[in-house]
């Protein structure tokens, strides 16, 4: 029981020592520090996980009552099941290396101490709403990982921009949030609990109504929209780099933007019941997943083109959510977490290396300086697009399998969208470690391996997402100790996903080889391109009509702005200038009429005290005249 | 000739005619004079007719109670006339003037 509060709260001991101490001790210190509360949270969770494993259903533990407002009773109650047991091995486990790694990376940063507050807050946070066992708990962390994601965009807050950014991610995130709340709130009304069991239990009795659940599953999924930036709310994630690139990594990656997969997992009851919710989960997702892909085709910021292709991949998770195909979402979403966390480290290294560039057509060549964030790179890159027995070919392929039986349509349009996938990745690679260097003379001098701190993390990671397919092995492959992952998660999802049936072993067959063969495309078209014939991307000058509306991200930006910045800005101007001229106007009358009323009597007091004198003999002759004639 | 009996063989109406005429003088003098230090004077003049009237009350009612404030009021009125007096060295020295209507800076 207590080792669960003991995982939840070492980050809170991280946070409050960085954000207290920290300012007065040598970086060193506070980094290690802070890494190492993670650190132990990940062992603690090691240790969780191994008891989970042996408990039939998991562990719960009640810290006091958070609020009792009538029959609805909540508790500050976290509970490790499968589920969080699993979600919590991958944020304290990918969270602890990108702690390492920014020690290094934040290096002189004048912010330092802060930064690794902020960080250890968010992996509280962001365990609090993995190890929550109500709907309450899930919302507090919920919005605590917006907070923290909120600081860490704008953690170098001197840029105007960067600012802006942050405030972009913040109120995205409101408008989902307010889906969330609105779903929470149809639970209480319906449910009259906040409580995953009881509510799950209440919903497969059928007590409440399917166009209730699928209210609820709809108002849900909008707090995932926002959360997991799936179109319409996508748009701040892309601008959410403008944080450190560890943040990018760890909160805009790994972990935070998964948190709607993980709510819908959660919820995979409910889900069940609502089939439209589902539909809409389902072609929000695949829209997602291929606009993002297209948008990244074109983008020449190295960390832009990772944002849209994490925007892409979660709109893949929701494809496979919208199917009913959770294990299958888990595994790309644990899949996912490594390499594009490790991905992302990669470019961090890269724009460390090259003192903040992160163009990449300025880069190129640097396959020589850096071997190592090359190599780790190459895993990352291979791993997303495809490349057979590497992690992302497994999850991908567990999900294009299981879609393929339920929806051939929607198949087809993701595996163009894996397709689109690998050739921008490869774009990615090929143009900055490959062909010679394109900066500056003094950039090329400069240019380094990165120290110690920043390739371990990167080679660990390598390792995940070589051997990350390995917990979910297809039954193709193996006999025995195939599917892991599914099995594992048998008893939270298991009733769900008893209907979807995988194709017949042949027919899988076939599958993978097409998923090859888009992967084997990518891999000649880019090479053909940008090694054979040594082209790099074109200035924006030079596009043409198609690549320029990709490049400029379809405009979507500009549509909000014209859509609803600038009508809220004109309604809150109209409103402002109604205040001024009503409001302000009345209330200014009543201050001017008692304005003029003093004036009037100010000659009395004209500083003379002749006057003062004669006030006062005059008032004491009145009153002895009142008494005398009384 | 003993004066105790001279006093005592005035009348109490004389007293309060006399102080009243004092207090009267005192209070014409501040309320038209502008010279500071010949305001402090009549203040001083008012005082001392209350005083008188002080004396001739607790003679009068053979109480020596007034007689008491008497020496207050004189204790308390050379306090006040040296603190004012040095308001007004200072003054002077600034303004060059000991004239009232001139101290009107902390007019609000």
């Amino acid at each position: 029981m207590s080792t669960l509060f003991l995982a939840l709260l070492l980050p809170v001991f991280g946070f409050l020592f960085s954000g207290i101490a920290g300012k007065h001790l040598p970086e060193k210190i506070t980094g290690w520090i802070s890494s190492l509360t993670i650190l132990g949270s990940f062992v603690l969770s090691i240790g969780i996980f191994n008891d989970v494993a042996n408990a039939t259903s998991g562990i719960a533990a009640v810290g006091f009552n958070f609020l009792s407002v009538g029959d609805v009773i909540v508790d500050f109650a976290i509970q490790a099941d499968r589920l969080t047991s699993i979600m919590m091995l991958v944020i304290t486990g990918i969270g602890f290396l990108i702690h390492v790694y920014s020690i290094s990376y934040m290096h002189g940063d004048p912010g330092f101490y802060k930064f690794f507050a902020y960080l250890n807050l968010f992996v509280f946070n962001m365990l609090v709403l993995v190890m929550g066992s109500n709907f309450l708990m899930l919302f507090f962390g919920w919005e605590g990982v917006g907070l923290c994601s909120y600081l860490l965009i704008g953690f170098w807050y001197e840029n105007e921009s960067y600012g802006k950014a942050a405030r972009k991610a913040f109120i995205m995130n409101r408008i989902g949030d307010l889906g969330l709340l609105i779903g929470l709130f149809l639970i209480i009304a319906n449910f009259k609990s906040l409580n995953y069991s009881e509510v799950m239990a209440a919903a497969s009795t059928g007590a409440v109504s399917t166009e209730v659940i699928t209210a609820i599953c709809v108002a849900l999924f909008v707090g995932a929209m926002g959360k997991s930036a799936q179109i319409p709310l996508y748009t701040w994630l892309p601008d959410a780099m403008a944080g450190p690139t560890p943040v990018s990594a760890l909160i805009h990656a790994a972990t935070m933007v998964t948190a709607g997969i993980y709510l819908v997992v959660r919820c995979n009851v409910l889900f069940e019941l609502a089939p439209a919710a589902q539909q809409l989960i389902l072609w929000v997702g695949l829209a997602t997943s291929i606009l993002a892909a297209l948008i990244g085709l074109k983008q020449n910021d190295i960390k832009k083109v990772l944002a849209y292709s994490t925007v892409s991949q979660l709109g893949l998770m929701f494809i496979a959510l919208g199917i009913g195909a959770y294990s299958a979402a888990m595994f790309h979403l644990i899949t996912h977490a490594f390499f594009k966390a490790l991905l992302f480290l990669g470019s961090g290294s890269v724009i460390h290396a090259l003192g903040g560039e992160q163009d990449i057509r300025k880069m190129g060549g640097l396959k020589k300086a850096m071997p190592i964030t090359y190599y780790t790179f190459l895993i990352g890159t291979l791993a997303i697009s495809g490349m057979p027995l590497f992690s992302g070919f497994f999850s991908k392929d567990e999900i294009l399998a299981t879609l393929f039986a339920q929806n051939t349509l929607v198949w087809a349009l993701t595996v163009v969208s894996a397709l689109i996938t690998g050739i921008y990745m490869f774009r990615v690679f090929l143009v900055t470690f490959h062909g010679g260097f394109r900066g500056t003379h003094e950039q090329e001098h400069h240019l380094h391996e990165s120290p110690a701190l920043i390739t371990f993390p990167l080679i660990v990671l390598a390792l995940l997402s070589l051997l990350g397919g390995l917990i979910n092995l297809p039954e193709l492959f193996t006999q025995n100790n195939a599917q892991w992952l599914k099995h594992w998660l048998n008893p939270i999802i298991g009733a769900s996903q008893e209907s979807l049936h995988h194709p017949e072993h042949h027919t899988e067959w076939l599958l993978m080889a097409i998923a090859v063969g888009a992967f084997v495309v990518a891999l000649l078209y880019t090479r053909n391109k940008y090694i054979a014939k040594q082209s790099i991307p074109e200035s924006d000058a030079e596009m043409t009509d198609l690549a320029k509306l990709s490049s400029n991200k379809f405009y979507v930006d500009e549509l909000y702005d014209k859509a609803v910045v600038t009508p809220t800005e004109i309604i809150g101007d109209t409103l402002q200038k109604t205040d001024d001229s009503i409001f302000i106007g009345a209330i200014g009358g009543v201050n001017k009429l008692f304005g003029s009323i003093a004036n009037g009597f100010k000659f009395i007091q004209n500083g003379k005290i002749h006057y003062y004198l004669l006030y006062m003999v005059a008032g004491i002759v009145i009153i002895m005249a009142l008494n005398l004639f009384r | 000739m003993n004066t105790d009996s001279i006093f005592s063989s005035l009348d109490i109406s004389h007293y309060i005619y006399l102080s009243s005429v004092l207090f009267c003088i005192g209070l014409f003098g501040v309320l038209t004079r502008r010279n500071a230090i010949v305001l402090l004077m009549c203040i001083e003049l008012m005082l001392n007719a209350v005083n008188l009237l002080f004396v001739a009350f607790s003679s009068y009612m053979g109480d020596s109670a007034g007689q008491l404030f008497v020496f207050f009021i004189m204790v308390v009125a050379a306090a006040e006339a040296a603190v004012g007096l040095a308001i007004i060295v200072m003054i002077y020295r600034n303004v060059r003037s000991t004239d009232v209507g001139l101290f009107d800076k902390l007019k609000g």
